[in-house]
């Protein structure tokens, strides 16, 4: 018994979160009508394990309140009444509400939740109404009803009596139960730890001296509690003991209580429960709506828990299995390295030691590949809150939405997977409040009733692309120009093509109060989302068809640990390109570059024509190329064009591990981050897309190629 | 002047015999050098001292940030304090060190910052009531960054704040 449990306690959060996250999918299920046989028991099953572990670990609120939602899924399971869709609600209603005690819990704080009294209720009087009804039927089923109603009557008692001023426990235990390794004091302990109390020790079985046996417990107790604590708690203390003691619980007249107010004294009449927790119900209805509403306001302080617990993984056995193998493989090298050493060196070993040092760097970059993929989880972690997601919102919206998830197995670094999931969210939200129509617009306009939504996720090259398609009315250009305008983000005459404009949205200065509706209003806080995928190194696009819909695209890079890098140089300095972002890299040819206004310089590659950013003038360097043939230039994909970034030369390629610069520094505007290179030294990444905008290079990607040197030196060096 | 030059190892001793001193009344400097002038800093605020070993150039930055070295696997600024209080450039020599220290950004985040000086002096024990309030009429050195005077045996001792000195 003196097994302290709280080390398991991430343990039961991490299960019982995944418990409700298995139910709310069934649930929803449900309300899709897509539910199975299985369904009903996936849901009382996470429910009782719930109960189960929170009684286990002494966390009663939980169990008192799932007990109820227990009962009542018993009763849907066992087919004594059907499931509706008001159950549907409650439940997923409890869900919620589970989740944010156990987060609560898990960051040390026992509060309970307004809402769990109000749920609680409204299940009792589900659970009562039963009792009420089948008290109406005929006197036929009167025998069968009186057991059932028998033992929901328990039920809701053990319940009810969290109202009563207390109990009396009368514990005592057999002579023998020291020898059957139960300690009465722990069991007293346990018991005192519900609430205030007053124990009595009863002395009076002890013998006297010639016949005490020092084995035997002559002990008995009398426990006073003065708390709300239900009967089951109490049993839940002797569990072990119950057999071979004598318990006797008896409820503490409210007169007899010192310390409680007086409390009406418990009718155990069917009637009176079920009106009283029908009373509660009306009272409890706004009371609900109200916390529906508040949930934005305590939705904050649940995502700061989320942060603080999010400390452990679930890996696949064949990730962990194929680690176990790279190891394997890096421990037999290692040993054939080390024979190496164990004879006279010769020609032939110097050949073998060769041999061993290419496996080593086989082996490792295997390993550390396969550890990368431990933290890598498929998308589906975020995609799975979508379908509760859109159904809520879809039912205040007043909208029909179909939700289709695609890719769902698409794996993702975990951090970056925990930082996008807030943007998604909002694009979400914003593609349901602001994108899909309503069913009469959308009949209207001559598309079917149910509006589409679609999240889309796939690999390309070395990134995750998110898309979050609909098909709803698109952005309206003309209306966020003029928005624009008077914003004074653009100037009236500014020409902008269709595309510029519905990027205009993601714009710092584009929201305004005026366009803060209930949920989102599209492009309130889209320049959020736009700099939260920045800082993952990501970046946001949309494309969109007034009245056909539009279509947001995330990409994110795999992970933000480690990249493959190119190391170049500028005279004395060194720096890292990404190699994700490099198509490739050649040596310019003076006859095909063309200086445009004596500003700038472009290349002419196959057909197009590929402005060129001399590094060394953006980044103020000197650099040791006197002409453009002097170097080399790295030709490197941004924003679906191409760049050219010249440089003194190209060092060696590998993969870096990426530190932070502003842990202590600030950001520097075409510097992602910096590494540490294997002499010690600290190279920078280069952050390409912010380095082409600081060069001034822009509409990359359009025919017209308009590129403008900010430095007065110009394109060439 | 350099007269009385503490090698960095001996500095570092020091440093790490006070984690057991506690004296509540006496606050203590760690002092350096730079253009003759003696500067001092609360020692709690210096993590560590280095030699110059070069730092990698941050594009773009301040002229006074000289980049950002490797500590032990963490990235870490480097500023020449000559630069920041806008005295005269000097060449780095073999006593030039970078005294690491603990600063907090007015976002209230903990954060390292290197300060490149002529050279460490000395570890001073001033009693707060001993800090004057610096004249305003510091010709070179930015007000701001003046915490105050204490006095060496060598004359006076000008406290920097960490925290207004090294946030960029």
């Amino acid at each position: 018994m003196t097994v302290d449990l709280s080390q398991f306690y991430q343990v039961f959060f991490d299960e019982s979160l995944e418990g409700l996250d298995a139910m709310e999918a069934e649930l929803l299920r449900y309300s899709e009508g897509t539910q199975d046989d299985e369904s009903i028991n996936t849901i009382f099953r996470a429910a009782h394990s719930i109960k189960g572990g929170s009684g286990t670990f002494g966390f009663d609120s939980i169990a008192g309140f799932t007990h109820v939602l227990e009962t009542l899924l018993d009763q849907i399971r066992d087919g004594q009444r059907d499931i509706t869709s008001q159950h549907i609600d409650l439940f997923l209603q409890s869900i919620d509400c589970l989740r944010e005690m156990i987060n609560a819990l898990s960051s040390g704080d026992d509060s309970v939740p307004e809402s769990t009294a109000q749920l609680k209720a409204a299940f009792e009087a589900i659970l009562n109404d039963e009792v009420a009804d089948e008290g109406e039927q005929s006197a036929l089923e009167a025998e069968q009803i009186t057991t059932d109603s028998a033992t929901q009557a328990a039920a809701i008692a053990s319940e009810a009596h969290e109202n009563t001023s207390g109990w009396k426990v009368t514990f005592i235990p057999s002579e023998d139960i020291l020898m059957t390794g139960n300690e009465p004091l722990y069991l007293i302990q346990e018991l005192t730890e519900l609430g205030d109390h007053e124990v009595e020790l009863v002395t009076e079985k002890i013998p006297s001296w010639s016949e005490l046996k020092p084995e035997f417990c002559y002990l008995r107790w009398i426990v006073k509690l003065y708390c709300d604590c239900t009967e089951q708690q109490i049993n839940e203390v002797f569990e072990w003991v119950a057999d071979e003691s004598e318990i006797k619980i008896e409820e503490l007249a409210a007169t007899e209580s010192t310390k409680v107010a007086a409390v009406p004294a418990l009718n155990q009449q069917d009637t009176a429960s079920s009106e009283a927790a029908a009373n509660e119900v009306k009272s409890s209805a706004p009371a609900v709506t109200k916390n529906a509403d508040t949930k934005a306001a305590t939705a904050k302080p649940a995502t700061k828990a989320k942060q603080a617990d999010a400390n452990s993984i679930r890996v696949g056995i064949d990730k962990v299995d194929s680690l176990i193998n790279m190891v394997g493989e890096l421990v037999i090298t290692q040993a054939m390295l080390s024979q190496l050493f164990e004879g006279e060196m010769t020609a032939q070993s110097l050949t073998r030691m060769k041999e061993g040092l290419a496996q080593l760097e086989h082996n490792t970059r295997d390993l550390q590949e396969s550890v990368m993929r431990i933290r890598m989880l498929p998308i589906s972690f975020v995609f799975s809150r979508f379908p509760r997601l859109v159904r809520d919102t879809g039912q205040k919206l007043g909208k029909k939405i179909e939700l289709i998830l695609q890719g769902e197995s698409t794996e993702l670094d975990k951090t970056v997977m925990e930082k996008i999931s807030d943007p998604l969210v909002h694009l979400v939200r914003n593609a349901m409040d602001h994108g899909l129509e309503s069913p009469e617009q959308r009949l209207a306009a001559g598309k079917p009733e149910i509006g589409k939504l679609t999240l889309n996720a796939y690999h390309q090259g070395g990134n995750v692309v998110i898309e979050i398609i609909d098909d709803g009315k698109g952005l309206d250009p003309i209306k966020i120009k003029n928005k624009a305008i008077s914003n004074g983000l653009i100037g009236e005459n500014d020409e902008l093509s269709e595309e510029q404009i519905n990027l205009l949205i993601f714009e710092a200065g584009f929201s305004t109060a005026e366009a803060v509706s209930d949920l989102s209003g599209r492009g309130v806080g889209m320049d959020v989302v736009k700099s939260n995928i920045q800082a993952l190194n990501g970046s946001v696009d949309v494309e969109s068809v007034v009245g056909k819909g539009a279509t947001f695209r995330i990409r994110l890079p795999l992970t933000l640990a480690i990249l493959d890098g190119q190391l170049i140089r500028i005279g004395q300095h060194v720096y890292i390109i990404p190699l994700v972002n490099i198509i490739e890299s050649l040596q310019i040819n003076q006859n095909d570059v063309s200086r445009i206004g004596g500003e700038y310089d472009v290349l002419h590659l196959r057909g197009e024509y590929v402005p060129i950013i001399c590094l060394a003038d953006v980044f103020l360097h000197k650099s040791d190329a006197q002409t453009l043939t002097d170097g080399l230039l790295v030709v490197v994909e941004v924003d679906g064009g191409k760049v050219g970034i010249f440089v003194d030369d190209l060092l060696a390629q590998q993969q870096v591990v990426i530190k932070s610069l502003e842990a202590n520094y600030n950001k520097v505007e075409g510097i992602s981050g910096a590494t540490i290179l294997g002499d010690g030294t600290v190279s920078l990444i280069i952050d390409i897309v912010s380095l082409v905008r600081m060069a001034g290079v822009k509409n990359i990607s359009s025919h017209n190629l308009v590129a403008t040197e900010t430095h007065a030196q110009g394109g060439t060096a | 002047m350099t007269e009385e030059i503490t090698d960095v190892e001996k500095i570092n001793q020091k440093l790490g015999l006070l984690d057991g001193v506690e004296n509540a009344n006496v606050e203590q400097f760690l002092s350096f050098f730079l253009d003759d002038e003696e500067y001092a800093v609360d020692i709690l605020r210096v993590q560590e001292i280095r030699c110059w070993e070069g730092a990698t150039v941050i594009p773009n930055s301040p002229i006074s940030v000289k980049g950002v070295m490797n500590l032990r696997g963490t990235i870490v600024p480097v500023m020449d304090l000559r630069l920041r209080l806008g005295l005269a450039e000097q060449a780095y020599n073999s006593l030039t060190v970078v005294i690491v220290l603990k600063f907090i950004t007015q976002d209230g985040i903990e954060k390292i910052s290197g300060v490149v000086v002529d050279a460490v002096a000395d570890v001073h024990s001033i009693s707060p009531e001993d800090i004057q309030q610096a004249p305003e009429l510091s010709s070179n050195v930015n007000a701001n960054f003046v915490k105050g005077l204490g006095s060496s045996k060598s004359g006076a001792l000008i406290l920097l704040d960490p925290d207004t000195l090294l946030a960029i």
